[in-house]
């Protein structure tokens, strides 16, 4: 079925069909919509969730990891400062192999206060132990929510579905809806072995860890995290067979014979893909590569997809104040790193606190590229991109 | 299922929890916590009343009673916090420094 959502009715929508037993409900914005959506399901019987309104976005994870801990199957949604409310709790929740789903409407970090998007609130969370999944569209906020849940009950990690403040929560698309028996059928039911309401075995949640145990569980908790690869995979797969939509670790646009190549997150995939068609037809040979998946990182895959690249675009838009470039871009030179031959690589740090980019933008990000293709001078490695600065016209 | 009592400081990783999570109550009954203790509670018997008082503010259920009158302390268990000294009306309980039971 065919119809018109935001990406935040797309997200609540998937809850409704999904009928999750508990909501921890707290708003910020820009994800606010997401339990207000929610909260009139509830009100109008269409699901039967206990939807728990809390004091903050502290107690809304601790309501979700309490009543994942008790058997039932528990959702949240928060954005940029309520995830950094978050910290401590998220922690907890991957660490005691609760597999929370927590939509994450990005959105950029305070201060300076800011209510537009960029990926600094996700980014600061990216080794929390939680599977991190993002979405370019309203589409992909939709489908991406179905299949996180058979993901991260399967290997038990909790699991941040993304989308893009703004961009992708507010702006209205048109977007292809299952069948909710269909979804029902699909994400199961929550069947964990053990849970604290199973009456025959009590059971102790987050106990102390002593040193003896816990570097243990550190391991046992990277291992999930190695095989949630696999298990993405594995469901997305089965998740074509009822869309008819593929998706991979990345999205590969254009990349069969790509020279010059951006690697991005989220919505601005988009306008990339946009820039790319039109470069294309100009004779240049650009590519795009979207990462979906941040946590587990695709290395290896993302590795082989630059392989016959000449100079490649990592574009962050989250800073990560390393003073060695952002957090994509850590990730994507240490991919590479293995590789006998290595693209030209650079960071560009774009579109933080809702900084617009546009296709044109895109075209320059390829100018700097073609240069560094052509003359073997990569100048600055890690720069920025859209602010001002002295000396450039307005 | 995996058992408390097959856990230890030399089980590999794969046979641990995936949480560290127990799946069995009381067990921490089996685990000697008296080490912790630097300061020791003496029950001195004669001087105790029975009257129960000190019982229910052991915060470690370290004072067993058997048909209506305390015992002495669960050493195991006692940390020494002392609160069963302060607040035993009769001087029935002496706390002496060090862990050691005397």
């Amino acid at each position: 079925m065919s119809i018109c959502f935001s990406g935040n009715e797309a997200v609540a929508y998937a809850m409704k069909q999904i009928n999750p037993d508990v909501m921890g409900a707290f708003p910020i914005t820009p994800s606010t919509e997401i339990p207000e959506y929610f909260a009139k399901y509830v009100a109008n019987g269409e699901v039967n969730t206990e939807y728990v309104t809390v004091e903050s976005e502290h107690s809304s994870m601790s309501v979700c990891i309490a009543a994942e801990a008790a058997g039932a199957r528990a959702v949240s949604a928060t954005s940029s400062c309520g995830l950094a409310l978050m910290y401590e709790l998220l922690y907890v929740a991957a660490s005691s192999r609760l597999p929370i789903t927590l939509a994450c409407v990005n959105r950029a970090l305070s201060g300076p206060i800011n209510i537009n998007n960029d990926h600094s609130d996700s980014m600061g969370a990216r080794d929390a132990g939680w599977i991190q999944i993002y979405a370019e569209n309203n589409q992909e906020a939709y489908d991406n929510f179905i299949m996180a849940m058979p993901v991260g009950e399967n290997v038990r990690l909790p699991v941040m579905t993304c989308m893009d403040g703004f961009i992708t929560s507010h702006a209205v698309e048109n977007i292809e809806l299952l069948e909710t028996d269909v979804v029902r059928k699909f994400v199961g039911e929550y069947k964990p072995e053990n849970y604290l309401l199973k009456k025959e075995n009590p059971l102790a949640v987050g106990p102390y860890d002593i040193s003896a145990y816990y570097m243990e569980h550190k391991v046992m908790q990277a291992q999930a995290m190695k095989m949630a690869k696999a298990r993405i995979l594995e469901v997305a797969a089965q998740f074509e067979k009822i869309s008819g939509r593929h998706y991979g670790l990345l999205d590969e646009y254009r990349m069969e014979d790509a020279e010059l190549a951006l690697v991005l997150i989220g919505s601005s995939a988009g306008t990339a893909k946009a820039a790319i068609d039109k470069l294309r037809e100009e004779g240049v040979k650009a590519g795009l590569i979207k990462v979906r998946v941040f946590r587990p990182f695709p290395g290896e895959e993302l590795a082989k997809a630059l392989s016959n690249t000449k100079a490649v675009a990592v574009m962050d838009k989250s800073e990560g104040f390393s003073a060695n470039g952002g957090p994509l871009f850590a990730e994507t030179r240490n991919a590479l790193f293995d590789q006998k031959e290595r693209p030209y690589l650079i960071d560009i740090v774009y579109g933080l606190g809702g900084r617009d980019f546009k296709v044109e933008d895109v075209e320059k990000v390829f100018g700097r590229l073609k240069n560094i293709a052509a003359t073997g001078e990569i100048g600055p490695v890690y720069t920025h991109f859209g602010h001002r600065q002295r000396g450039e016209q307005a | 299922m995996i058992h408390a009592k097959d856990i230890n400081e030399h089980t590999p990783y794969e046979e641990l929890t995936p949480g560290g999570e127990i799946y069995e109550p009381g067990t921490a009954r089996g685990f000697n916590t008296g080490t912790w203790r630097t300061d020791t509670p003496l029950f001195i018997a004669d001087a105790c009343k029975h009257c129960m008082l000190c019982v229910p503010f052991c915060p470690d259920i370290a004072i067993p009673v058997k048909d209506g009158k305390r015992l002495d302390f669960d050493y195991m268990h006692c940390k020494g916090c002392g609160i069963c000294e302060n607040v035993c009306p009769f001087s029935a309980i002496k706390m002496v420094s060090g862990g050691a039971v005397v």
